[in-house]
């Protein structure tokens, strides 16, 4: 790559009247703001579910304890999680695949800009549809008005025998739409990698997180049309006289709990493997070594991939499948061990006989691989599905996936903050405010979620809004919510630093880091449109070769 | 550049951090429940197939306990190895790319471990999944109803609530249990962890699962899958009696119900109101299946699923105003007025 190649396009600095500054947000196509825009309302609902989340920490504080009533209860686990999955790590996820992947391989935008901008807005008015039902419907009891099926609405309790009213047709609804949006967003990023890349950028030399989004992508689209068709299903069940799922007319509960989750578990890989695309470039870089093995990395995501489509009903263990069956989805789950595990090696590969700086990016990347181990290993436990009809159900796995939705998606999320921040803002994050998030959230999160596992190996079930002080739950329950209250002043920490940082951090420069990635060769912020000449590509780390003009990475490829 | 600041603190951070995590799911591990009675504790299991999950459980906690030591000190070892030190400044460490030895080495192990485990899975799930029914094996059909259980004894005539009687099964008298589950609404999971592990209660789709209790007393459960508002309070008790003490509940369940004098009056006020729409008493015109069936409604030590104590004013407050007790329970409150409510207490109370 020729030096003038990523010349510093002038940025734009006037002031602009404030509805003009809005008008312009709100009709942006650039995939710079889209992407912000995606990040900022996730952090919205992030507070939002967080808030959710410490509601129910209350109330199971201690036994027989009477903060909401059961139908509140009921309404904040399926808002919860509901909003968690679909309207902070999706969102969020989207966000950062946004902005970086056309930074990442040289392009000027997305491949398709207004596509970008509508399935934005569909996801984020889904989420409004979602929380509008506090206003506008009548649950399942008619007593409250928030959906309170649970975030899987299992048949035939969605039914609407059993949820009269329209709560959880606002659920169903927000899903429907805002999985419209997400496969609009899977077509464009994957048109984005196949079309746009910049001369020299050919598949083999794309960053590990274009690869991974890729990946990502392609899984969206065989996720969430299942999702969307069982949604659909429901509607017709629910208001055209339909009896797919509606057992009192013969309908099947088993289908619908097939349909949402040959979308689930996919779709716990598609929220992780962003993540895992964040560590494999932010461990190279504080390493100060490239990627160990990206070959085998990418296969491994692949494999990954291949394999999670066939692991669904590992989350239908206890429905009463034969043994034959139940073999079966024991031996595939455990399969996705094998290349997730190489995963982690080849990090811990990267980071050997590397020199590591311990900057809070790479704090929060420790902390994830520890701790996505320990969640890839609980998943191994419940793998073996005679072990899955003891903690299935109960309070083990809601310890394992907030392991891996907290412990691993948002510490990588974390991390990814960190490191791009600089990038969308031109502004660093406080390092100091930076270690008080990290080791608050870290301690919070361990005290949560270490102990989780406990009362669900005693026997504690998931969403029940209370239980009896004979069952010895009461400590167990009363650290975990106090761990819960130490992550969220974790997090008011995060938004402080975020917002003081915008005004008052130090200035970034182009390339804060010394990392060698595409999006670092040019201004922070980028100006529109990114590159002011394509750039072109001779290795997968084109500012190494840049840097290091007598030993390239282009001369090993 | 601050490695040197921080490196000591990290440290210690991890080891906290993992003392914590192993020792609190190794002493829950290996220490059964020490309260008298039985608790709820997956790992002091009670019944040959709960015994063989927690055999299954403690052989996967080994080897995911190794791997979880191996990479622990991997990842710690190059953490604290490979720091950042200050002399190093803006050198750059060895440029390495892969090693196909390696990556191969640490592709075929873990690809060992998941074939050991799965065999070892695949044995426990056929020896419970695909146990025959012996031929004295008892039979209960256990129907899941919103917010309670019902227990049916096809071959004995019995129809009971919520507390399941079975006969222990030691090795001189082998009386296994084979249950059938059924589900009269919504999903409910059946989950006692001494006993067995949960399946699910499924309407349209009948499931099966075999208890063989090896010790007496009461064990304790509830309802694992979310069945709507009151899924908290759907407690489940299983009484494991001695062979004799079984016999003796089986003859008393069989009976019509007990036909006092005294209690007319509450008998009356029981048939003229809605009670007997959804109750049944065995022996009268009650005859209503939506309900728990009251027969022998003294012989249950709860009420409400689980929920209350079966004691006379607990009777009296659940008749009253079910939504004291159980916010939500598809009892309705009958509005009686208060010689009606102490009327129908009493007739309940002769209900042995």
């Amino acid at each position: 790559m020729s030096s003038n190649a990523i010349t510093v396009p002038v940025g734009q600095t006037e002031a602009r009247p404030w509805v003009d500054q809005l008008h312009q947000w709100l009709a942006t196509v650039d995939h710079k703001r889209m992407g912000i825009l995606y990040i900022v309302s996730a952090l919205l609902f992030l507070a939002v579910g967080g808030v959710e989340a410490l509601i129910i920490r209350i109330q199971l504080m201690h036994s027989h304890n009477n903060f909401v009533s059961p139908e509140v209860f009921n309404q904040m686990f399926t808002m919860h999680g509901t909003t968690m999955i679909f309207f902070v790590a999706m969102p969020v996820l989207f966000g950062f695949a946004n902005y970086l992947v056309p930074l990442m391989i040289g392009a000027r935008d997305m491949a398709f800009p207004r596509l970008n901008a509508f399935s934005f807005w569909l996801s984020f008015l889904g989420a409004l549809l979602l929380y509008f039902s506090f206003f506008g419907g009548s649950g399942l009891y008619g007593a409250g008005s928030a959906p309170d099926v649970g975030w899987w609405s299992y048949a035939p309790l969605g039914a609407r025998a059993f949820a009269p009213g329209h709560s959880s047709d606002y659920w169903t609804l927000a899903l429907l739409v805002s999985g419209f949006g997400s496969i609009g967003t899977a077509i464009n990023i994957i048109a984005t990698i196949l079309c746009l890349r910049c001369p020299g950028m050919k598949l083999n030399r794309m960053p590990l997180l274009v690869w991974m989004n890729l990946v990502m992508a392609g899984m969206v689209l065989l996720a969430i049309t299942p999702l969307s068709a069982a949604q659909i299903m429901l509607l017709i069940d629910r208001y055209l006289g339909g009896h797919f799922f509606d057992t009192q007319a013969g309908g099947s509960a088993v289908l619908w709990m097939h349909f949402f989750w040959i979308f689930g578990h996919p779709e716990v890989y598609v929220l992780i493997i962003p993540c895992f695309a964040f560590m494999s470039e932010i461990i190279p870089v504080f390493s100060r070594k490239p990627i160990f093995g990206y070959p085998v990395m990418v296969a491994a995501t692949v494999c990954i991939a291949f394999v999670s489509m066939s692991v669904w009903a590992h989350h239908m263990f206890t429905i009463g499948m034969n043994s034959y069956a139940n073999s079966f989805f024991t031996l595939t789950t455990m399969a996705v061990g094998i290349p997730t595990g190489i995963k982690i090696f080849n990090w811990i590969g990267t980071m050997w006989g590397g020199r590591i700086q311990f900057k809070t990016p790479m704090l929060f990347s420790i902390a994830f691989l520890f701790q996505f181990l320990i969640a890839g290993l609980t998943g191994i436990m419940m793998a073996a599905s005679p072990f899955d009809w003891q903690l299935s159900l109960s309070y083990f796995v809601v310890a394992h996936f907030h392991y891996v939705i907290v412990g691993g998606i948002l510490f990588a999320l974390f991390a990814a903050f960190y490191y791009w921040y600089p990038k969308m803002t031109g502004r660093m994050l406080s390092e100091s405010l930076g270690k008080w998030h990290f080791w608050l959230f870290l301690i919070g999160f361990h005290l949560t979620f270490d102990v989780m596992h406990v009362p669900g190996i005693l026997g504690m079930p998931r969403r029940i809004y209370t239980y009896e002080p004979s069952r010895g739950w009461d400590t167990l329950n009363f650290i975990i919510s106090v761990g819960a209250f130490i992550q969220a002043l974790a997090i008011l920490v995060f938004v402080a630093n975020l917002i003081v940082s915008y005004f008052k951090g130090d200035k970034a420069g182009n390339d804060p880091w010394d990392a060698w990635t595409l999006e670092w060769s040019i201004s922070s912020p980028p100006a529109p449109y990114n590159f002011a000449m394509v750039p072109t590509v001779a290795s997968r780390r084109p500012l190494w070769d840049e840097k290091h003009p007598e030993d390239p990475d282009s001369r090993y490829e | 550049m601050l490695p040197r600041r921080t490196k000591p603190s990290l440290c210690s951070g991890w080891q906290i951090v993992f003392l914590l995590f192993w020792s609190a799911s190794a002493l829950w591990a290996v220490a059964p429940a020490a309260a008298p009675g039985h608790g709820t504790n997956v790992f002091s299991p009670a019944s040959t197939p709960a015994k063989s999950i927690k055999d299954l459980s403690v052989f996967v906690l080994v080897i995911t306990g190794i791997i979880f030591l191996v990479v622990f000190v991997l990842l710690v070892y190059s953490v604290v190895k490979f720091r950042g030190r200050e002399a190093d400044a803006g050198r750059e460490p060895p440029q390495v790319y892969g090693s196909t030895q390696i990556e191969l080495a640490w592709t075929i192990i873990p690809t060992l471990i998941v074939v050991v485990l799965f065999l070892a899975t695949a044995r426990v799930i056929h020896a419970i999944q695909d146990a025959p029914e012996p031929a004295g094996a008892m039979e209960v059909t256990v129907i899941g109803h919103q917010y309670w259980w019902e227990f049916r004894y096809p071959k004995l005539g019995i129809v009971t609530a919520n507390e399941l009687h079975i006969p222990v099964s030691d090795r001189d008298h082998p009386t296994p249990t084979f249950l059938q589950l059924l589900s009269a609404d919504t999903d409910h999971s059946f989950w006692v962890p001494e006993l067995a592990g949960k399946t699910d209660l499924i309407p349209n789709h009948p499931n099966r699962m075999w208890l063989d209790p090896q010790s007496t007393g009461v064990f304790v459960g509830q309802c694992a899958q979310y069945c709507g508002i009151q899924h908290a309070k759907m407690l489940l008790r299983v009484s494991v009696d001695r062979p004799e003490e079984f016999a003796a509940w089986i003859q008393a369940q069989q009976k019509p119900a007990v036909e006092d004098a005294a209690a007319i009056a509450g008998r009356r006020v029981f048939e003229r109101n809605a009670c007997m729409n959804c109750h049944a008493v065995g022996g009268t015109s009650a005859d209503g299946r939506f309900g728990p069936d009251l027969t022998h409604l003294m012989s249950r030590a709860t009420i409400a699923a689980g929920a209350a104590q079966n004691t006379p004013d607990n009777l009296r407050l659940w008749i009253q105003n079910p939504s004291a007790i159980k916010p939500g329970s598809l009892m309705p409150a009958m509005h009686l007025s208060d010689a009606d409510l102490d009327a129908v207490v009493s007739y309940m109370e002769t209900l042995h």
